[in-house]
C-alpha cells in the first residue's frame, strides 16, 4: 500500500479526479462539509443547485450526454431525502449517477439524531446498489466499485453513504485500477447461436421491425441501429427514451409507439412479422400498441435479463451489451429490400390531420415546434418535461444529429431544467432547449438562478395553457369533470424570468414565433419564452 | 406453486435487506426464509420458500441475480432437494401422559429436550409435511409453544451449490 495518508474527505475528491469527473451538482449541509471543504482546491467545478432533487436530475442529463456516471452530492437527512426522487427518475431511465451523501457521525447512527435519515435504507428500492462506509479503508474501493457498478451492464444510480466523523478519519489514498466484483459479472457478448437465429429471422421476415429504445444510447450504438436498419432495409420505430437514437430525417423512422405515439409507429408494430425490441424494455405505456400480437416473432436483445420476457413474450431472447451484439449481427446478415413494407409504412406516415387554427391569443403547440424545428442547430439538444408538453414535443420534434431526453419511465415533472444545466455542462457548445408545461415549471423554476449563477447558456419554453393539461384531460375522459387541475393564481413567467436577470418574451400568435425563437436562439445567453396555449390542447395533437 | 430457492451471498450487513425488499416491492411471496453462514464466513446462504407460478419464479431468479451482493442463485425442483425444518414444541403433559409423549417421540424420531412436572418438549427435525403432521399429533394434549424455523435444503447427490 502507498504511503499516501489522508482523510477520507480528501480521499473522496481525489477519488472523484482519478474518475475524471469535472464537475459535480449537490448543496452542501453540515454532515458533508468535510467532503465539500477539500473540493475547494480540487479543480473539480460544483454547480450548486437550488434543491437536491435537482442535483440529481442534473447528474442525470450530465450523465446522459458524457456516457459516463453523473454524481451529485448532499447532505444527511433531509438533503439526501430530496434526492430520492431523483434516484428513482434515475433508476426508471438506466441512467449512471452517483450519488454522495453525508450522515451523521457514526456513533449515532440508529439514535435518530438531529438530520439522521437512513438514506440507503430508503433509496434501496431505486438503487442498483448503495454502500454505507463505516471504515476509513474501503473508501477508494467503494468509489472505484460505485462508477463500475452505475456505469457497466444496465447502469443505475449508485449511493455511497459517509458518516461525518469517517469523513474525517485518516486513510491512504490508493485508487484501484481495476475492479473485481465476484458477484456480479455483467453479460456483454451475446450468445452466438442466438445472434445466428436472429440473422435467420430477419432473412425470413418480409415486415421486420425495430423497436429501439433507451438503450442504443446506453450502449452508444446509434451507429450500428443505423447500419442494421439501411442494410436489412428495416423500419424503425422509437420507444419515447429511444428517441432522436435515429435520424429522423431517415426514411426508416416512424416515430414513437404506444398509447401516446403515432399512427406509422403503431400500424408498424400490428401489422409486423418480426419484431426486434433493441434496449426498450416495453413499459406498459409502449405495450398499448402491441395488443394482438400472438402470432408474431418478437426477438429482444437487452443487457438485462430480467427484462427480456417480463412485459411481453418473446420468442428469441439475447443477453449483452447491444453495441457488442449488433456489430455481430451485421457479420451475420444479408442485405435485403422491404421495399413493399417500407411504401405501406411511409403511405400512413404522409396521412396528415388538418392543423385547426389556434384561438385568438393562443398558439398551437405543433406549428410552434415546427418552427423551432426550423431554426434548431443540427445537434441541438432537446429536453422535454412531462405532461401534454412531453407529447407534443416528443411527436413533433425533428431531430437529426440531436438528441431528446425526457424523465420516460417515471414522468417526473420537474426533470427537465436540471437535466438541462447537466446536459449543458457535458456539451457547452451544443444549443439545449427546454420544453416544459407550467405546471412542471412552476416545481423547478428555482434553478433559473442556477442557470444565472454559473451562466449556464440554457433556452426555456414553457407552454402555459394554465393547466396540468395532461391531468385534465385524463379527467375529462373518465369522468367529463376536472378537478385540482386549475393553474390560476400562476406567475406570469416572463416577469418571473426578468426577476432572475433572464431575458423573455411571451409569444400569443404563431406569427410572433419565428422572431422569438430567433431571438432566444441567438442571444447567446439564457432566455424564456412563453408560449400562451389553449387550454383544450389535448396531448395527440 | 411452492418453490426452494437457495441464495449465496456476500455476507455483510444489509443483505438480507435487500433480499427480503425486494421480495417484497415485488409482491413476492415469501413462505419461509433462513439464513446461516456457509463453509466460507465470507458467504452466507439464504434458503426461500416462494409461492408462484413459473413466470413469478422466473423473474424471482433474474431480480435476485441482479442484486450486488447475490453471488449464487438456484432452484432447484421438489424431489432432487433434501430439506429439513427444526420445530420445538412445548406441550402440556400430566405424569400419567409422558410415557404415551414417549412413544409418540419414538414413532415420529423426536427427541426429548426438556421435561417439567406438567410439560415436555420435544424436538424435531424433519422435511415440511412431517412436521406438520407431528403438529397434528400433539395438538390434543395441548400444545403451549412452537417455535419453528424456516426450511433450509440441500440437493441429493453430489451436485452441490458452492461460489
Ligand atoms: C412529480 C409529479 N407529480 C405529478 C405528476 C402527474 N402529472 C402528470 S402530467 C401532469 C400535468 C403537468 O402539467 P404541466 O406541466 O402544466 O404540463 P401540461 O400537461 O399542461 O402540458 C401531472 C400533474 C407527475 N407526472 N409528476
Ligand atoms: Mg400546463
Amino acid at each position: 500500500m502507498s504511503e499516501n495518508k489522508m482523510t477520507v474527505a480528501k480521499a473522496m475528491v481525489e477519488c472523484l479526479k482519478a474518475e475524471g469527473v469535472k464537475h459535480v451538482f449537490g448543496y452542501p449541509g453540515a454532515a458533508i462539509c468535510p467532503f465539500y471543504d477539500e473540493l475547494i482546491s480540487s479543480g473539480i467545478e460544483h454547480i450548486l443547485v437550488r434543491h437536491e432533487v435537482n442535483g440529481g436530475h442534473a447528474a442525470s442529463g450530465y450523465a446522459r450526454m458524457t456516457g459516463k456516471a453523473g454524481v451529485c452530492i448532499a447532505t444527511s437527512g433531509p438533503g439526501a431525502l430530496n434526492l430520492i426522487t431523483a434516484i428513482g427518475t434515475a433508476y426508471m431511465d438506466s441512467i449512471p449517477i452517483v450519488v454522495i451523501t453525508g450522515q451523521v457521525n457514526s456513533d449515532q447512527i440508529g439514535r435518530d439524531v438531529f438530520q439522521e435519515a437512513d438514506i440507503t435504507g430508503a433509496s434501496e428500492p431505486f438503487v442498483k446498489h448503495s454502500y454505507m462506509v463505516k471504515d476509513p479503508s474501503v473508501i477508494c474501493d467503494v468509489i472505484k466499485k460505485a462508477f463500475y457498478i452505475a456505469e457497466s451492464g444496465r447502469p443505475g444510480p449508485v449511493l455511497i453513504d459517509v458518516p461525518m466523523d469517517v469523513q474525517l478519519m485518516e486513510c491512504d489514498f490508493d485508487y484501484p485500477e481495476k475492479v473485481e466484483i465476484r458477484s456480479y459479472k455483467p453479460t456483454t457478448e451475446g450468445n452466438k447461436l442466438q445472434i445466428k437465429r436472429v440473422a435467420d429471422s430477419i432473412l425470413k421476415a418480409e415486415k421486420p421491425l425495430i423497436c429501439a429504445g433507451g438503450g442504443v444510447f446506453l450502449s452508444d450504438a446509434k451507429a450500428e441501429l443505423k447500419e442494421l436498419a439501411h442494410r436489412c432495409d428495416i423500419p424503425v420505430v422509437n420507444t419515447m427514451m429511444g428517441l432522436s437514437n435515429l435520424d429522423m430525417s431517415d426514411e426508416h423512422f416512424f416515430g414513437m409507439l404506444g398509447m401516446y405515439g403515432v399512427k406509422a409507429a403503431n400500424h408498424a408494430v400490428r401489422n409486423c412479422d418480426l419484431l426486434i425490441l433493441l434496449g426498450a424494455r416495453m413499459g406498459d405505456r409502449a405495450i398499448v400498441a402491441m395488443d394482438g400480437l400472438e402470432n408474431v416473432e418478437i426477438i429482444h436483445i437487452d443487457v438485462d435479463p430480467a427484462e427480456i420476457g417480463k412485459n411481453v413474450n418473446v420468442t428469441t431472447p439475447v443477453v449483452g451489451d447491444i453495441k457488442v451484439i449488433l456489430k455481430r449481427l451485421l457479420e451475420t446478415v444479408k442485405d435485403e429490400k422491404h421495399t413493399e413494407w417500407m411504401n405501406e409504412l411511409k403511405a400512413v406516415k404522409c396521412e396528415t390531420k388538418p392543423v385547426p387554427a389556434a384561438k385568438p391569443g393562443t398558439v398551437n403547440p405543433k406549428l410552434f415546434i415546427c418552427e423551432l424545428n426550423r431554426q434548431l442547430e443540427k445537434d441541438a439538444v432537446v429536453v422535454s418535461d412531462v405532461g401534454s408538453n412531453q407529447i407534443w414535443t416528443a411527436n413533433n420534434i425533428y431531430l437529426t444529429e440531436g438528441r431528446f431526453l425526457t424523465a420516460g419511465g417515471m414522468g417526473t415533472m420537474g426533470y427537465s431544467l436540471p437535466a438541462a444545466i447537466g446536459a449543458k455542462k457535458a456539451c457547452p457548445d451544443r444549443q439545449v432547449v427546454v420544453l416544459c408545461g407550467d405546471g412542471s415549471l412552476q416545481m423547478q423554476f428555482m434553478e433559473l438562478a442556477t442557470v444565472m449563477q454559473h451562466d449556464i447558456d440554457i433556452k426555456v419554453i414553457v407552454f402555459v395553457n394554465t393547466s396540468l393539461g395532461m391531468v385534465r384531460e385524463f379527467q375529462d375522459k373518465l369522468y367529463s369533470r376536472e378537478i385540482a387541475v386549475d393553474l390560476t393564481g400562476s406567475p406570469d413567467f416572463d416577469k418571473i424570468a426578468q426577476a432572475y436577470g433572464i431575458k423573455a418574451e411571451t409569444v400569443t400568435d404563431i406569427s410572433q414565433a419565428e422572431s422569438a425563437i430567433h431571438n432566444m436562439l441567438s442571444s447567446g445567453k439564457p432566455y424564456l419564452l412563453q408560449v400562451i396555449v389553449d387550454k383544450e390542447e389535448n396531448s395527440i395533437i | 406453486m411452492k418453490h426452494t430457492i437457495s441464495i449465496l451471498v456476500e455476507n455483510h450487513a444489509g443483505v438480507l435487506a435487500r433480499v427480503a425488499g425486494l421480495f417484497a416491492r415485488r409482491a413476492y411471496n415469501i413462505d419461509s426464509l433462513a439464513v446461516g453462514v456457509t463453509a466460507d464466513e465470507n458467504v452466507s446462504r439464504i434458503t426461500i420458500v416462494a409461492d408462484g407460478d413459473d413466470y413469478t419464479l422466473e423473474q424471482i431468479l433474474k431480480q435476485l441475480n441482479k442484486l450486488i451482493d447475490v453471488i449464487k442463485v438456484r432452484a432447484v425442483n421438489e424431489n432432487e432437494l433434501l430439506t429439513r425444518e427444526l420445530v420445538l414444541v412445548k406441550v402440556n403433559c400430566t405424569p400419567a401422559q409422558r410415557s404415551e409423549l414417549i412413544s409418540i417421540a419414538k414413532i415420529t424420531e423426536a427427541k426429548i429436550s426438556d421435561i417439567s412436572v406438567n410439560s415436555i418438549t420435544l424436538e424435531l427435525s424433519d422435511y415440511s409435511a412431517k412436521i406438520k403432521n407431528f403438529e397434528e399429533l400433539l395438538r390434543p394434549y395441548g400444545i403451549k409453544e412452537i417455535v419453528r424455523t424456516g426450511t433450509i435444503a440441500i440437493q441429493r447427490g453430489s451436485a452441490s451449490l458452492t461460489i
